[in-house]
């Protein structure tokens, strides 16, 4: 009976997933075009798995044996059951092999169901709890079936007498584990990660970040550039159906392993922020329907229940109720760490900013703050509505090399709005204090720089970006310079990563930028700089995002620190799972309340680690960790550590001094795009 | 936020909304301007109004990069009255609005560029005959023709009105802030272009023009050992001491009384 039933069975249930593929497929292509290489994205599938994404499950050691395992013996159990089930080809060394298959799929199985008994809080629950049994009933079916194949059973046992009743049962038992495997995979089940997440990693809208085995950096952290000169076209994402293809899939994808939640600063603060729901919420979306079949965790402080969306449907409303609130929008720092933790390479911070984009640039809807500060970055270029002609009031006393004098330094000296800021002044003071003693050739652009569009672009404020990326560019393209040198990782990300797009034939945006701790590193290698020996307590080092997970530089901070005496005592989270300050994205702008905030938090982290002093490289992270109540630990800037330590033995200090101060008195000449 | 407080009873009710070229007060940059811009933000939560904006003007790509400010504010068209550099847009806007005929016209209290003397809405409404209410701080109804509002007096005090209608009412900054101007709308919004003849403005052409120069000010010392005298001093009222209040007086005593008064100060010779 099951000769001619399993065959039958292997091939409705593949024929169901062939059915529930096109209808799947369909469901994403409701996005907007985005064009990808098929075929050449198809090809990379296999190494994008065994190595990118593979990389990423492997931090966690128990999840990542658990999916080889389990994985691999389902795709090669999958595969020769359809072989020797299927087509009835009657081979001993395909059954042996396939019972190998299927035994590391039910000891896989099993190490499934030991993480989930009882589930940590990131997993979602609901269906996914039955996957480890469906898992095994696939694995145990199959087994037992291929043994009469294998010859380890008689062939006919099991037709006759008592061998029917265990036909009937092992039959129930593979249909289950086939509906979960085959069926389940194209029609929404759990397995979908698997199907979803092939196509998701052959077509993914960054398929920079995947390496090519030619090694170098792998890395795709820039927001894309948003066209705008197209009149007619909305801006930003209003509706699911407005995200690329590539990106619903990419949703589609998610496996609700947590990941994700379990990092999110914002999640922890208790602001209504989980990137999984949000994920979970654009599939809703895009399939139709509610949130009520949501199985994980749900925003905090928001019931699960109570949102629904269609594809063309709005995904948020003014007065609330649509798929997602827009305050969930807004909680996010984005720091990454989601993306860099997701097992499946998921955008979650492009998806946020292009929902931002739509409600800044569309709806006119920046909460608190955020309107304010857009409107001085549009009227002063700094977001704190200064005049822009006192950028370099800070420094009057410091004789400050121009650009506009000098016309071309070997460094450029990006200072950033921290200029502004009077605690950022004594950071910026100590590294031209550091420049000096090194004796770099350096110069500012004074008044004619301009905030660097960070905020601005976070906020969704992609037309205000644009306008001054523009405007730096074309600023920049007056002068030369060897480098751009920053103490802003915000600015540094922007300049390095997000001018580029934005650069014309005849005023390219390509610069070598550098955050002020490599060049910093830079310089104490080259011997540049010599230093007192350390005498303070404990540091420990808080990772910038925009330094570390944007731009991969988490040892030059710590060779300079090594290169001080200074050794660094590691927070739990740090390097690529450092912790949000709080102080990106805008965040601090608009300001959406949780229980506890962000910053606290990681001051909390380190305390535990016993330092004396925060070690930072942001002015962001300065301002938001410094704003945490005493008694914590001091909070001071890489480059005020190195200005501390200096040993001065330059003695052409006085020649730069005495040097005139430019007479030429200069009015800021404004260049429109 | 102030977008929630709706008035009620406004239906079919007509507005019109002269708007101005603003002037950023830092960097000079043309933007909307802030008190025309509350006054727009005023018309928009009316509910059931129906709001058109009226901009008297030159046609210039950096006047038409500020008035797009207010189209970003969530509104499909501006009516552009063409007028040339040295005109007097008075007689403009006058025939613009006889011709619309709105029942409330909105304005700001003063421009932000050009002459900003804050005398147009006067002007304008002696030209059309309308009574002119300054500081409107909120539309509570409109019923049978009359208008129940709310005026902004100095430090937070407002003062109910009925007003027949049609009128001129002007919005200084205790009026609601105006709602964020959003960029694809305004990118979208559209310009219709009125012709009207431009008469110049003999006057202002003989005027000689100049940047104002700031005066000194002169610094109020306060003598007093407590921090809470101190306090008081600084949020106390600004009494001029010698004022003088008329009540039921006949216009000519009250322009006798005010014509001494600027006599008294200088203001005339």
């Amino acid at each position: 009976m099951l000769d001619t039933l399993l065959p039958i069975l292997l091939f409705s249930a593949l024929a169901l997933a062939a059915i529930g593929a096109v209808r799947r497929v369909r469901l994403w292509r409701q996005g907007r075009p985005s064009s990808v290489p098929v075929i050449k994205g198809l090809m990379q599938v296999p190494r994008r798995y065994l190595v990118d994404l593979h990389h990423v499950v492997e931090r966690d050691k128990y999840i990542s044996h658990t999916h080889v395992a389990t994985a691999g013996g389902f795709v090669l159990a999958a595969l020769l059951a359809i072989v020797v089930h299927g087509f009835g080809l009657n081979s001993t060394i395909l059954a042996w092999v396939l019972l190998a298959a299927t035994i590391s799929m039910f000891i896989g199985s099993l190490l499934v169901a030991k993480r989930r008994s009882p589930p940590p809080s990131r997993l979602s629950k609901g269906p996914w709890m039955r996957l480890p049994k469906s898992l095994m009933a696939f694995s145990i079916g199959m087994f037992v079936v291929t043994l009469p194949t294998a010859g380890i059973l008689p062939e006919g046992i099991l037709q006759s007498g008592v061998g029917w009743i265990a036909a009937f049962v092992l039959a129930a038992i593979i249909v289950w584990g086939l509906g979960e495997m085959f069926f389940g995979m194209t029609w929404g089940g759990p397995m979908k990660h698997a199907f979803a997440g092939a196509l998701h990693l052959a077509f993914h809208r960054r398929p920079e970040r995947f390496s090519d085995g030619t090694g170098g950096e792998h890395r795709s952290t820039g927001l894309k550039a948003l066209a705008l000169d197209d009149d007619s076209a909305k801006l930003g994402v209003e509706k699911p159906a407005d995200f690329t293809w590539n990106q619903l899939l990419g949703f589609d994808a998610c496996v609700q392993c947590g990941r994700c939640e379990a990092m999110c600063p914002a999640f922890a603060a208790g602001q209504p922020l989980n990137p999984k729901k949000l994920i979970q919420d654009m599939v809703v979306g895009m399939a139709g329907g509610s949130d009520a079949h949501y199985y994980g965790s749900p925003y905090p402080g928001k019931p699960v229940g109570e949102h629904a969306g269609t594809p063309h449907g709005p995904i948020v409303n003014r007065a609330g109720g649509a798929l997602v609130d827009a305050e969930t929008l807004w909680s996010c720092t984005t720091c990454r760490a989601c993306v860099e933790e997701c097992p499946m390479m998921i955008e979650h911070v492009d998806a946020i900013v292009d929902m931002r984009r739509f409600l800044t640039l569309e709806h006119g809807n920046t909460p608190n703050k955020g309107a304010e500060v857009l409107d001085n970055l549009i009227a002063t270029d700094n977001p704190g509505g200064f005049d822009p002609d006192s950028r370099l009031h800070w420094a009057a006393d410091l004789n400050l090399p121009l650009m506009a004098d000098k016309r071309e330094a070997d460094v450029l000296l990006w200072l950033g709005d921290g200029v502004f800021d009077m605690r950022n002044q004594r950071t910026l003071r100590a590294f031209i204090s550091v420049l000096r003693a090194a004796n770099v050739d350096f110069a500012v652009l004074g008044t004619e720089e301009r905030d660097s569009g960070d905020v601005a672009r976070r906020l969704g404020d992609e037309a205000t970006f644009q306008s001054l990326a523009k405007r730096n560019i074309r600023t920049l393209s007056h002068y030369r310079f060897s480098r751009i040198v920053t103490c802003d990782p915000h600015s540094f990300h922007v300049l390095k990563n997000e001018y580029g797009e934005l650069g014309t034939p005849e005023a390219p945006a390509d610069y070598h930028v550098q955050h002020h701790s490599t060049y910093i590193n830079e310089l104490v290698v080259a011997g540049k700089l010599t230093f007192k020996a350390w005498k303070g307590g404990s540091v420990t080092y808080h990772d910038p995002c925009y330094l570390g997970r944007y731009n991969g530089e988490y040892e030059a901070p710590r060779d300079v620190l090594r290169a001080l005496g200074i050794e660094v005592k590691e927070m739990v989270r740090s390097g690529y799972r450092s912790r949000c300050c709080g102080g990106g994205g805008g965040a601090p702008i608009t300001d959406i309340p949780g229980k506890q905030r962000i910053p606290d938090m990681r001051m909390e982290d380190v305390r535990e680690t016993g330092a004396d002093l925060v070690a930072v490289g942001c002015p962001q992270c300065t301002a938001m960790l410094e704003g945490v109540v005493e008694p914590r630990a001091d909070i001071k800037d890489i480059a005020e550590l190195v200005a501390d330590a200096l040993i001065i033995k330059m003695p052409d200090e006085k020649a730069t001094q005495s040097k005139a101060a430019p007479t030429v008195s200069r009015t800021a000449e404004e260049v429109m795009p | 936020m102030p977008h929630n407080a709706k008035s009620t009873a406004s239906v079919g009710l007509n507005v019109a909304v002269l708007v101005s070229i603003g002037r950023h007060p830092l960097t000079a940059r043309t933007r909307r301007a802030d008190q025309d811009a509350r006054a727009v933000e005023m018309a928009l939560t009316l509910e059931g109004a129906s709001v058109s904006l009226l901009h008297a003007g030159q046609q210039e790509h950096e006047h038409e990069e500020a008035i797009r400010g207010y189209l970003g504010m969530g509104i499909d068209t501006v009516s552009l009255i063409q007028q040339q550099s040295q005109a007097d847009v008075v007689p403009a806007l006058a025939n613009a609005l006889r011709t619309g005929a709105p029942q409330l016209v909105l304005t700001g209290t003063r421009a932000e560029t050009g002459e900003a003397s804050g005398v147009l809405p006067y002007l304008l409404a002696e030209a059309l005959g309308w009574p002119i209410i300054t500081g409107l701080a909120a539309v509570e109804k409109v019923e049978q023709g009359m208008a129940t509002v709310l005026q902004a007096l100095p430090r937070g005090k407002r003062r109910r009105l009925r007003i027949r209608l049609p009128a001129i009412a002007t919005v200084d900054s205790s009026a609601p802030a105006a709602r964020q101007s959003a960029f694809g709308p305004a990118k979208r919004g559209a310009f219709e272009h009125l012709d009207a003849t431009s008469e110049i403005d003999e006057a202002l052409a003989a005027w000689q023009v100049q940047p104002a120069r700031k005066r000194p000010k002169r610094l109020k010392i306060v003598k007093s050992s407590s921090a809470r005298d101190r306090f008081k001093a600084a949020a106390a009222k600004a009494d001029g001491g010698s004022g003088q209040t008329l009540s039921d007086v006949t216009p000519e005593q009250g322009a006798e009384a005010i014509f001494k008064l600027l006599k008294e100060e200088g203001v005339l010779r």
